[in-house]
């Protein structure tokens, strides 16, 4: 194993040959002999010492992995018409591109760690369980949305699987998944919060506050900057004067992780619960890319060449990435990934019938959830006789 | 209103009369926990009808709108003695109270742990509860919201002091989106139940930036609840109010209001948050207020009163929402109404209670509706300058001799 793993550690291997295996056992898919993989790129570490390049893995992992992240991609070029076609209106801001963060991710952590995000969220939500009908039903506004159409876009949430959303305004989430952290920490619940934000938001104020209260009080929060190198249309290095964000918590130790990977992504977030745990906050910084622009009104090609977009497409693409791990590997064959990508269109389209015929929210739904009950007492309208809105 | 006390008095006394199981509070799903005292709340018209209404409302919570106390200084109910204390002192008290009732419940704010709180309101809880229940934020009021906000989130349920409402100006969106909105865009999902706390108003010389009205910026939010204090008893009710509620509430104490002395009841009681409170009943005249103006306006009835006037005073307490129940029966008593508020002329309270009350009530108003408020300027230094500033007794006197035309 040691020999292997001497063989492995070829520091400059170009990008396109990176997967090196080491398989200890034959291959067959019910023994779910463990596959080690080398990410991509060496993690950089700041202020700490980074985990190992080698990443265990299993078969059947790797063929959920290629099935979740076709998934997200499939919804999320599936909404794209589906805004061109005006069924989703207002802003819709798509994930593509940034798969691997979300899968790994969630292969990382438990139901219980809570995950807070911005606006970029359709995939999140549904790696932390949420339905493809649910999504599109909420994108469209229909009452079966998750949140029963009244959120949006920009507003998915799923509170039974720790997905707190969700939201609009650029980097307010973070100090939320610091009071989740906090939550976390004063229950005594063993389990940590991944606030999940944006190079843009990472020149926000309050996300230096709340990693400074964070790092003060010990809390168990993960800040995981999605850095796809664009603010809407600014590129990093025109907004933030040190875009070396993993290094930006200064006294907070912090991950560079290739964001394409989900290998990578799996391990580093594996690494950070641990650290987080035992020692506070941490922050990783995920070197990733989308193909969309910013929102469905961005064309993304005024601020970024056509041919860097198909440059990542080619050399990082996440999906292709473990398609070829999983070729190479003999977990499957070709025809059998294209049946997998097949089934998954499928059933996008199956979601997409179906929440086209979800009826929209009833009119007595615009006061429903603007107070939650409180005391028994009933809040009433303008005239206590006449109660505007009843509330549930 | 001595007639309501008496009620009271006979209530606590036959206890057959009333299962004190029924007068259990806090119907949430969450277990109560700690102690289960006998509560009792008389309705402001003394009527004790609430726990008999068969409704959806469990009934079991009655809560009491009525003053303890006439205009004069001290005069507690005939038949318990209860016990003296200043205002912050009550809000402590219901906090502490809370606090061992619920040990969600935590403290947030800059200096409330060790420090004691800039103005006293959470001295001693650090020592008793701990660094991790009342904790001592740095100075950043955008994120501790915003992690109170978060930590709500999940079901703790924080109290976030601003150390003067006017910083949290620098919360307003974490109060605004978050706070008021999230149970909302979540489809229900989350409660909020936070409350948010702190010192504003004018105070003395203190300055334009200290001296904020946040009411009258926070009141359009949907989501959101606010409510004023102005009295110790009724301090010590809406606090606890506050922190049962499953909805993010707004609590604005005043800064000059803090060492009022009175006496309040020795047992537990909660008061309704969107409950006014009827300070004086009258028939002349209906005079609305909230907070501080609340004693300008007494003060001015003392004048009116040997002027031969009999203005009825409502301390609205809740400004959002209104209580349109009972601002309307006086108004439909009096058909008069005179509004006097320390907020701003410009988007105050004071004008959408006006809107309110014509939008509902305009049949019934003999006279315009006057509003008596703070002028539209930053908040002078000079002492001269914020007496004029804010609404004088005189001022008031001759509104309402003016209105009685």
């Amino acid at each position: 194993m040691a020999a292997a793993a001497r063989r492995l550690s070829a520091a400059s291997l170009p990008l396109r040959h990176h997967h090196l295996l080491l398989r200890p056992f034959a291959s067959s898919a019910s023994g779910q002999p463990p596959i080690a993989v080398e990410t991509s790129v060496p993690f950089t570490g700041h202020k700490i010492e980074p985990p190992s390049r080698l990443v265990d893995t299993t078969p059947s992992e790797l063929l959920s992995f290629f099935r979740d992240m076709s998934m997200m991609r499939r919804m999320e070029i599936a909404a794209d018409s589906l805004y061109k076609s005006k069924l989703i209106r207002g802003f819709c801001h798509l994930y593509d591109g940034q798969e691997a963060v979300a899968i790994g991710l969630e292969a990382a952590i438990t139901k219980k760690d809570a995950i807070i995000t911005a606006y970029r969220d359709h995939c999140i939500f549904l790696a932390r369980g949420g339905s493809l009908v649910e999504s599109y039903a909420e994108l469209m506004g229909r009452r079966s949305g998750c949140s029963k159409g009244k959120g949006g876009s920009m507003h998915f949430y799923k509170k039974d699987s720790g997905f707190f959303g969700g939201h609009g305004i650029v980097g307010a989430q973070v100090p939320l998944g610091c009071g989740l952290a906090f939550a976390q920490k004063y229950t005594k619940e063993g389990t940590v919060s991944f606030a999940l934000y944006g190079d843009g938001a990472a020149n926000q104020g309050q996300l230096f506050e709340a990693l400074n209260i964070s790092a003060l009080w010990d809390l168990p929060v993960i800040l995981v900057c999605e850095n796809n190198h664009y603010g809407m249309g600014t590129a990093e290095w025109r907004a933030a004067k040190s875009p070396a964000y993993y290094k930006r918590g200064d006294y907070v130790p912090g991950l560079k992780v290739d964001g394409m990977d989900v290998l990578a992504v799996k391990q580093a977030c594996k690494f950070a619960k641990e650290y987080a745990l035992q020692n506070g906050p941490i922050i990783l910084e995920m070197d990733t890319y989308r193909y969309h622009g910013h929102s469905m009104s961005d064309p993304g090609s005024t601020y970024r060449t056509r041919d860097e977009i198909t440059g990542v497409r080619q050399e990082r693409d996440p999906i292709e990435r473990i398609r070829k791990l999983i070729l190479s590997n003999e977990v499957a064959t070709a025809s059998e990934l294209k049946d997998i990508e097949k089934e998954v269109r499928k059933e996008v389209d199956d979601a997409i019938a179906q929440a086209k015929e979800s009826p929209m929210p009833d009119p007595s739904e615009l006061f429903t959830n603007v107070y939650a009950k409180g005391l028994g007492a009933e809040v009433f309208g303008a005239d206590r006789k006449e109660v505007k809105a009843v509330l549930p | 209103m001595a007639a309501a006390l008496q009620t009271a008095a006979l209530l606590s006394a036959s206890p057959n009369l009333i299962d004190p199981q029924r007068f259990r509070v806090g119907l949430s799903a969450r277990s109560l926990i700690g102690r289960r005292g006998s509560i009792f709340v008389v309705r402001s018209d003394g009527r004790t009808s609430g726990f008999f209404n068969a409704k959806s409302r469990s009934g079991n919570l009655i809560t009491n709108a009525v003053a303890t106390k006439a205009d004069a200084s001290t005069s507690s109910t005939a038949s318990k003695p209860g016990h003296e204390l200043l205002l912050f002192e009550a809000l402590r008290e219901g906090l502490e109270e809370e606090m061992d009732r619920d040990p969600h419940v935590c403290v947030m704010g800059e200096d409330v742990g060790h420090y004691g709180g800039s103005y006293k309101v959470t001295k001693g809880l650090a020592t008793k509860y701990g660094d991790l229940r009342v904790l001592d934020t740095p100075i950043a009021e955008n994120s501790f919201t915003g992690m109170g906000i978060g930590a709500a989130m999940t079901g703790l349920r924080p109290v976030v002091e601003g150390m003067n409402m006017g910083f949290l100006l620098l919360a307003f969106n974490q109060i605004s989106n978050n706070c008021g909105m999230l149970h909302y865009t979540s489809g229900g999902q989350f409660k909020i139940p936070i409350v948010i706390r702190g010192p504003g108003g004018v105070g003395r010389q203190l300055g334009a930036e200290h001296s904020q009205r946040l009411e009258s910026y926070f009141q359009s939010i949907p989501g959101l609840q606010m409510v004023a204090c102005s009295t110790a008893y009724n301090a010590k009710g809406l606090m606890k109010a506050a922190i049962r509620s499953e909805n993010p509430v707004v609590l604005f104490e005043h800064v000059l209001l803090y060492n009022l002395k009175e006496r309040i009841p020795d047992e537990e009681y909660v008061l309704c948050l969107e409950e006014a409170e009827m300070v004086r009943p009258g028939e002349h005249v209906t005079i609305l207020t909230y907070s501080r103006m609340r004693y300008h306006v007494m003060q001015a009835v003392k004048t009116l009163v040997n002027k031969g006037y009999d203005p009825e005073v409502i301390d609205i307490r809740s400004l959002k929402p209104f209580d349109l129940y009972t601002i309307g029966n006086s108004v439909k008593k009096t058909h008069r109404v005179l509004i006097v508020e320390e907020c701003m002329r410009t988007g105050g309270i004071g004008s959408s209670l006006r809107a309110a009350i014509i939008d509902n009530f305009w049949d019934y108003l003999d006279a315009p509706i006057m509003c008596l408020s703070s002028q539209d300027v930053p908040t002078p230094y000079a002492g001269t300058l914020e007496e004029w500033t804010v609404v004088q007794p005189a001022q008031i006197v001759a509104a309402v001799e003016q209105l009685c035309q």
